[in-house]
């Protein structure tokens, strides 16, 4: 495709940086909730989805967005806001429920929120697919150039907000994309038993909206669909719909006991880890060597023990606070 | 001996839908992660490898349609359970449940039924926030036409679930994460009683007072039966003694069981999860203005959460869903004031 070596080493950079924090988030959700596993315990309580190998999806579509263009994701948010370009120490205060966090403490790790990159999530299964339509409406109706896009799990797919969503995009043409990132489950769920079409990609044609579907373990696959639809809705062409096959390498909580899992399955689909594809990739076209990708991991380290530290150091919020924020 | 076995309220649960599974054939159970998993908080354990999944039924993620379709099969005489995983996602499928499930045994004139149970978690205390920790019956309990339970404890959960599933009406029933007994949840040793293993109802209508006393009646559900009998061993401690009535279910509700107690004890304050203003600790200090005015010593106290969603960080948390120190403080203001 012709990428530039700086485009190619972000992305890299970009899925680093999200497994990283995702992996620590991952061993500091434990601290004091073991051994009898309290949920409510520990630095990190309540739940928490972890985005961790599913890197190409959230990287490959975000390289191609503005800071301003508007994006929903899920209860699943933490890859797709560091794609966005999230200061990681204001989303590690906000996980740890601080007053430094991103809103105070009050949204936690499934309600992360940031006006100034135009992000927002929350913990309802497709709460955030009409709201992507609705900020493509307004970017439309003031003739902007921005793109809104939507990332939701093929679970997502089922719900009647989907199929609304996607109908009203293509009837008013607005400039929205929409990323199921099919992981193959929702929850226990396989898509296989949930989903009455083998691809969501299918779906397009339901609404008239083009549709395709990518090796959502491949940044580079994921990224060239990703720049055809914004692209497309940019220039005033109306929605596409992205099916990104991937795979989540984590529960989907942590503490998922996984018991609906074919045995091995999980390790099978390890092989395919996105950092390691696009790291081959890069080290065959001699653009990236051992040592460089030692010194990106050590980088991407420190940026989250940086956060880690930022976050622990922090005060947690006054209680009366809990009373602030209600109206406008 | 059987009556001496000790379940968790989870397990209490799932038992009393298996009995009832095994005994009506019309029972089936829809939702999400109910089958392999067991449900999320384990309404559903075991229940696939017993029946099935022609009657353990893995839904998509789909509110609408299968809570809907739950009524549907209710009004052609099955008697479905549909598990709504929190309650905080009734947003999804809200017209089922307001505007028929609710409604339909009415607007035929009574000639169709809508025999069914929609079950569904309930509240807070462990961070999971404005989207996953809210109580939120009362705003069932507004609409006229579903039943609502509330137990908080294994004996009560099995009996009223059973008696839910035979209830020729619609009935809502709240299990607080908090009650279960799960062993990812903080531990709570309330969670855990004595359960019969042979079937057994109890009926609507009927609360339960959990501890008799003399100086204040306590009005309340679900986890905060807990905590207010905890906080009653502490008020005891200084002499004050409270009494702690479970109403176990809103819809119908045991008028007369409250109004008797507050003219007993001549004070009241109620203890809720769910939001203050047009809920539940409004509706039961009407009731008592109602019927008990002039058995009074002082105005009835409400603590719930303060009109504001369930924030995420622990302290500001703590600071919206009554703890056991804050009902203590109220129960010390009531009776001294
Ligand atoms: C309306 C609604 N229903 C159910 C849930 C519970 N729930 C949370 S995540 C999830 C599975 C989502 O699957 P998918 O959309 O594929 O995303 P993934 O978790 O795989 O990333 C479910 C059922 C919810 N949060 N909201």
């Amino acid at each position: 495709m012709g990428l530039s070596k700086e485009t190619l080493l972000n992305l890299y950079d970009t899925m680093v940086k999200i497994r990283t924090f995702e992996e620590r988030v991952g061993e500091m959700y434990y601290e004091g909730k073991l051994p009898a596993f309290d949920i409510a315990a520990g630095p990190i309580p309540g739940e928490m989805h972890l985005y961790s190998g599913q890197e190409a999806v959230a990287t490959g579509v975000c390289a191609n967005l503005q800071p301003d263009d508007p994006v929903t994701s899920t209860h699943r948010a933490h890859g797709h806001l560091i794609a966005k370009g999230e200061d990681l120490k204001k989303m590690m205060a906000e996980i740890f429920g601080k007053e430094t966090g991103l809103s105070h403490g009050k949204g936690g790790h499934m309600h992360l929120f940031d006006p100034n990159l135009h992000f927002g999530c929350g913990g309802i299964v497709g709460g955030g697919i009409p709201q992507a339509v609705g900020a493509a409406l307004a970017i439309k109706k003031r003739g902007e150039d921005r793109v809104a896009v939507s990332f939701f799990g093929d679970g997502a797919a089922n719900i009647g907000a989907f199929h609304e969503s996607l109908n009203l995009a293509s009837i008013w043409r607005l400039p929205v994309v929409f990323v199921v990132e099919d992981n193959l489950y929702a929850i226990s769920v396989p898509k296989s038993a949930s989903t009455a079409v083998r691809s969501n990609a299918e779906r397009g044609a339901a609404y008239g909206i083009p549709a395709v579907q990518v090796d959502g373990q491949d940044v580079l696959a994921v990224y060239e669909a990703a720049k055809e639809a914004i692209d497309r809705a940019r220039r005033g062409e109306g929605p596409s719909l992205i099916e990104a096959v991937c795979y989540r390498f984590r529960g989907h909580f942590e503490g998922d006991p996984e018991l609906y899992l074919a045995k091995g399955e999980k390790d099978k689909w390890k092989e395919r880890d996105p950092i390691n594809i696009l790291g081959s990739q890069l080290k065959a076209q001699g653009l990236l060597t051992d040592a460089e990708a030692e010194a990106i991991q050590a980088k991407m380290t420190d940026l989250v023990a940086e956060a880690e530290a930022f976050a622990r150091e922090s005060p947690y919020p006054a209680p009366e606070e809990a009373l602030e924020h209600l109206f406008a | 001996m059987a009556g001496e076995r000790l379940l968790t309220t989870q397990k209490a649960i799932a038992e009393a839908i298996a009995q009832e599974m095994e005994r009506d054939d019309r029972v089936f159970v829809m939702g999400e992660d109910i089958g392999a998993y067991g449900g999320i908080f384990g309404a559903t354990d075991g229940l696939l490898a017993k029946f099935g999944p022609e009657r353990i039924m893995d839904t998509p993620i789909s509110e609408m349609g299968f809570i809907g379709a739950a009524v549907g099969a209710a009004t052609e005489g099955m008697r479905p359970i549909a598990e709504l995983m929190f309650v905080d996602f009734f947003g999804a499928a809200m017209d089922q449940i307001y505007n028929h499930m609710a409604k339909i045994h009415y607007m035929s004139g009574g000639r169709v039924k809508v025999p069914m149970v929609l079950m569904t978690a309930i509240g807070g205390s462990y961070s999971d926030a404005a989207q996953h920790s809210q109580s939120l019956y009362a705003l069932f309990a507004h609409t006229p036409g579903i039943k609502i339970v509330i137990p908080s404890s294994p004996y009560d959960a099995k009996g009223l679930m059973i008696q839910a599933i035979r209830d020729d009406s619609p009935v809502m029933y709240f299990f607080h994460k908090g009650v279960l007994g799960l062993g990812w949840m903080t531990p709570n040793p309330r969670a855990t009683g004595v359960v019969p293993e042979e079937p057994y109802t109890i009926p609507f209508g009927q609360a339960d007072v959990k501890r008799e006393g003399s100086d204040l009646t306590i009005l309340t559900v679900a986890l905060m039966v807990h905590r207010s009998l905890d906080a009653a061993e502490q008020l005891a401690e200084e002499g004050i003694n409270a009494e702690v009535i479970d109403l176990r279910t809103l819809v119908p509700l045991d008028r007369e069981t409250i109004v008797n107690s507050v003219k007993k004890t001549h004070r009241v304050v109620v203890v809720d999860e769910d939001y203050k203003s047009f809920g539940m600790s409004g509706e039961l200090a009407a009731i008592v203005a109602e019927d008990a005015l002039d058995y009074l010593d002082a105005p009835p106290k409400r603590l719930a959460v303060p009109d504001v969603p369930i924030p995420y960080s622990r302290p500001l948390e703590q600071y919206v869903i009554p703890t056991v120190d804050r009902i203590v403080a109220a129960a010390r203001e009531l009776v001294s004031g």
